[in-house]
């Protein structure tokens, strides 16, 4: 545990009774005294606080946006040239065989380009960035800022009672905010399926921030288990789990993220790490995808269940990648791959838990509405 | 009141005992979410894996604690686990189990051994 690397806000998790927990080689907390169900619960309804200074943020400059973005766009997929100028979009890194090297958001902070991949990914992500982009491009690690997310229904209220430009952003845009005296990098995202914003601040100025926000009797702070169930409801991809370098973006159901321009037959097409083989399975389909699922009954059904077509098939159709107990929805909720022809909403699959084949259904996801502010 | 090592009580119910997980192990599990009792009037062995609970955080065995027969489960429990969590020694019990050979209630321990072990 001693070489574990502590988050700016670590003295406060310890202060508000946190139990920590080594995650991606820092210690931090999984949950308060409040407990996973109620920490949860609380985001939906009022607003948590999450700490995850523990993530990767990363500056990549060039010339203008527009340089940094083009060369970008040799590594991730997406339309990082066409966005707009304070706006944030979803985007993942690529390997040669399609496959999903980390899952990143990517924001136009006007002269450069803002990065925030996972924790345990970083080390990798910058190494190959400066590898591919550099001396085109230069791309620093930012590791003197604090990274919070504010999340729920009552975060623009809280927010914005410290900078009320808060409360003109919409749903993925970014700003600079002046918040309890400090700039602040601030988008309007997160991973809850909820309104709310991320926040990357001075780390010395992490705590105070911190403090400020939990004043707010709305206010809790939110562990990691309840991270978990959140974006699991939500629908959202925990990489190295639901995502992996043996996993396509086709495969996972994030197509949507490659845009008309970075596709067959347009101007931007393909040059991207995998581009062959991702652009194919967009033309002519995949044999397994990402799937929402529900299981009958109480028992949760977690990462690495085996999924059959029936109670006494041989071979597995499938399997669980993350899956737990939802509390918004009351019940287990999963997710997982399938092969195709068993991925459609209302199949009825067998999930084997402790020797038993349990009745497990296809749905939609997510299992819980977004709630955005378009 | 009598403890196990695997954070379990037991109470004397007549020629029964009512077993249950201590408050200190609900609070490592974190919120119950799944209970999966024994049946009623099942055999079991010490040291069986004879309940299954599921926290938000991950699953986890019960095990019989003696020899015995159980001779009543909590179907309030497996209806709503959060019992074990808001109130662990009350409604939140398990089973009840008739030992067969009460001798091996002897190598439990009693609250003084199990809250010094807890620390």
């Amino acid at each position: 545990m001693t070489d574990l690397k502590h988050t700016p806000l670590h003295a406060l998790h310890i202060a508000q009774g946190a139990k920590m927990v080594p995650f991606a080689g820092y210690e931090m907390p999984v949950q308060y005294p409040l407990g996973v169900m109620k920490e949860h619960l609380h985001t939906r309804t009022k607003a948590g606080l999450f700490d995850v200074s523990h993530m990767g943020q990363v500056v990549v400059r060039g010339e203008s946006y527009e340089a940094a973005a083009q060369h970008l766009e040799r590594l991730v997929p997406v339309d990082i040239v066409g966005l707009g100028r304070n706006r944030q979009r979803y985007g993942f890194f690529t390997n040669e065989d399609g496959g999903i090297e980390d899952d990143l958001m990517l924001a136009n902070r006007g002269d450069h380009v803002f990065v925030v991949v996972n924790a345990a990914c970083k080390a990798a992500d910058i190494a190959t960035m400066k590898e591919v982009l550099e001396p085109d491009l230069t791309v620093t690690e930012i590791t003197d800022r604090a990274l919070l997310a504010l999340q729920g229904p009552a975060a623009e209220r809280v927010l914005a009672a410290l900078d009320p430009k808060a409360a003109d952003m919409s749903f993925m845009d970014v700003a600079t905010l002046d918040l309890n005296g400090t700039e602040a990098w601030v988008s309007r995202s997160g991973y809850t399926g909820e309104d709310g914003y991320e926040i990357s601040i001075l780390a010395d100025s992490g705590e105070a921030l911190a403090r400020a926000l939990l004043d707010s009797p709305d206010v809790e702070p939110i562990g990691l288990g309840a991270r978990d169930s959140l974006r699991l409801e939500a629908g959202l991809c925990l990489y190295g789990h639901d995502l992996d370098a043996t996993t396509t973006p086709v495969e996972a159901g994030l197509a949507w993220a490659i845009p008309r321009v970075r596709r067959i037959g347009d101007n931007r097409a393909g040059g991207f790490p995998g581009a062959d083989q991702i652009l194919h399975q967009i033309e002519h389909g995949v044999t397994r995808e990402r799937v929402g699922l529900l299981p009958e009954g109480r028992a949760p059904m977690r990462e690495g269940v085996p999924l059959f077509d029936a109670e006494d098939s041989e071979e597995p159709i499938g399997s669980f990648t993350s899956g737990g107990f939802g509390p918004t929805v009351g019940r287990p909720v999963g997710m997982g791959y399938v092969a195709t022809e068993h991925a459609r909403p209302g199949t009825t699959l067998y999930g084997e838990l402790r020797g038993k084949r349990l009745p497990v259904t296809v749905a939609k996801l997510p299992f819980t509405p977004a709630n955005f502010k378009r | 009141m009598k403890y196990t090592e695997e954070h379990e009580w037991l109470r004397a119910d007549g020629d029964a005992y009512v077993v249950g997980i201590t408050e200190h192990a609900t609070t490592q599990l974190g919120d119950l979410v799944f209970v999966e009792l024994p049946e009623v009037g099942a055999k079991v062995s010490k040291d069986d894996e004879i309940v299954v609970i599921e926290s938000v955080k991950a699953a986890s065995d019960i095990m019989a604690p003696v020899d015995g027969e159980i001779t009543e489960v909590n179907t309030d429990l497996a209806d709503d686990p959060s019992l074990a969590n808001s109130d662990p020694l009350g409604k939140g019990w398990f089973f009840k189990i008739k030992p067969t050979d009460t001798s091996q209630l002897d190598g439990l321990m009693d609250e003084a051994a199990y809250t010094a072990m807890i620390g």
